[in-house]
């Protein structure tokens, strides 16, 4: 006999519904198709509550949660889409848009972006803040890729399926707060570091940051599905 | 009842939003039963009105004569709307912000020219630093976003509005749409 499976019963968006011990809010909520949008977040990957955008409000928790990393309790009663969050999702977009300088009519990307997906879809329509139009660099020293840091969000996606999928651990993230950025090796070019070449941060990039360079002008769709596939066919969780 | 007064204008931007306006094709003379163009690129009109109902704004803010511009027509103007992604966000022409005016003005002047090398200092307007949206210099009450707007969209937007409604934009359309 196996051991009866702990089932939590809660409460999300007015919504009788249940998971397994240690599943996270956002797993619960999608099996129930309830969205949160999500940016570095990926089925396949682990969760490091980085981009913010997946926080919900739980009943006597005086702070917003992030859904990815924030595991369901017994008698939870959650609330994915109030007017508070809305306004906290937009100003996180706000603030990333702001932040480096995504040009989405010039992006190879544009069109199979998730954070120009994510923006149409939370309503955003301009950015209040003012550009910072930071000096960044674009290697294109990778024989196949090329990583344009104008477009990345710092959702670590890169990193994560570089060292839990490929096992290769390529990429990191250099400097701290605004000075962050994804390095490859110890900050050498990504041509000459000890990349495998396999492609997975390309396709899970979210946004332009990691492009193929086969790709021309915008068409750049991203198949970070396959995670899932590999996952099943290496009998991981 | 008076027909709506309606004006656009052209500022740092590639006039394909213009483009795309004009791409509603027989949906434009629907549309124009419903207002007076008092001021366009594509009409012959030399100064901007002194009452305008709704004034789209296409092209960031570049230089000191944009912004001239953008002061007197919000000034003037019931209903301003960012038109497309350069009014929006600076868009493409934006990405000099990264260089500084020196950087783009020696390279367009004298890097890349043959003959007469030299940077223009009459009759053209001085450039701003950075390139930035309409609405870091005066308040926009519409944002339009997309590159350009699609025709639909123009149409949709402008019907709503001309009817009093709000339309909903990011149903619509997004930045670099």
């Amino acid at each position: 006999m196996s051991a009866a499976v702990d089932v939590k019963t809660l409460i999300i968006d007015g919504q009788d519904v249940s998971g397994r011990a240690g599943q996270t809010i956002l797993e619960v909520a999608r099996e129930n198709n309830i969205p949160i949008p999500t940016l570095c977040h990926l089925d396949g990957l682990s969760d490091v509550g980085a981009c913010r955008l997946c926080l919900v409000e739980i009943k006597g928790v005086n702070k917003l949660l992030p859904a990815c990393v924030a595991a369901v309790d017994e008698g939870m009663e959650v609330t994915t889409n109030s007017e508070k969050l809305q306004k906290y999702r937009r100003t996180i977009l706000e603030l990333l848009f702001a932040e480096r300088n995504h040009i989405c009519a010039v992006c190879v990307a544009n069109g199979h972006c998730e954070l120009q997906s994510v923006a149409q879809t939370q309503g955003l329509t301009h950015v209040r803040l003012p550009y910072r139009t930071p000096v960044l660099p674009v290697d294109p020293s990778h024989e196949r890729f090329v990583a344009d840091h104008n477009r990345c969000i710092l959702c670590s996606r890169c990193v994560r399926v570089c060292a839990e999928v490929e096992g290769a651990h390529v990429w990191d993230v250099m400097g701290r707060g605004i000075d962050s950025i994804v390095i490859t090796d110890l900050n050498e070019p990504w041509g000459s570091s000890s990349c495998t070449r396999c492609g997975k941060c390309v396709q899970v990039c979210p946004t332009g940051a990691l492009f193929d360079k086969s790709k021309v002008g915008t068409e750049h769709p991203k198949y970070p599905d396959f995670l899932m596939n590999l996952n099943v066919m290496r009998e991981a969780k | 009842m008076s027909k709506i007064k309606l004006a656009t204008v052209w500022l740092d931007g590639c006039s394909g939003c213009h483009m795309s306006f004009l791409d509603m094709d027989e949906r434009l003379i629907e549309l124009s039963s419903q207002f007076d163009l008092v001021f366009s690129p594509i009409v012959d009109f030399k100064v901007f009105p002194d009452e305008v109902d709704i004034a789209l704004v296409e092209g960031a803010i570049s230089s000191d004569e944009d912004e001239h511009k953008i002061r007197h027509i919000r000034k003037h103007t019931k209903m301003l709307i960012a038109m497309g992604d350069c009014a929006v966000a600076g868009n493409v022409p934006s990405m000099r912000n990264q260089f500084g005016v020196k950087g783009v003005t020696d390279r367009v002047f004298f890097d890349t020219a043959s003959l007469q090398q030299q940077v223009p200092c009459q009759l053209v307007p001085t450039l701003h630093a950075k390139v930035r949206p309409v609405h870091e210099f005066v308040p926009v009450d519409v944002f339009l976003p997309g590159c350009p707007p699609s025709a639909d969209t123009f149409y949709t937007v402008l019907s709503e509005l001309l009817a009093g409604k709000t339309p909903d934009i990011a149903s619509l359309t997004r930045f670099g749409a």
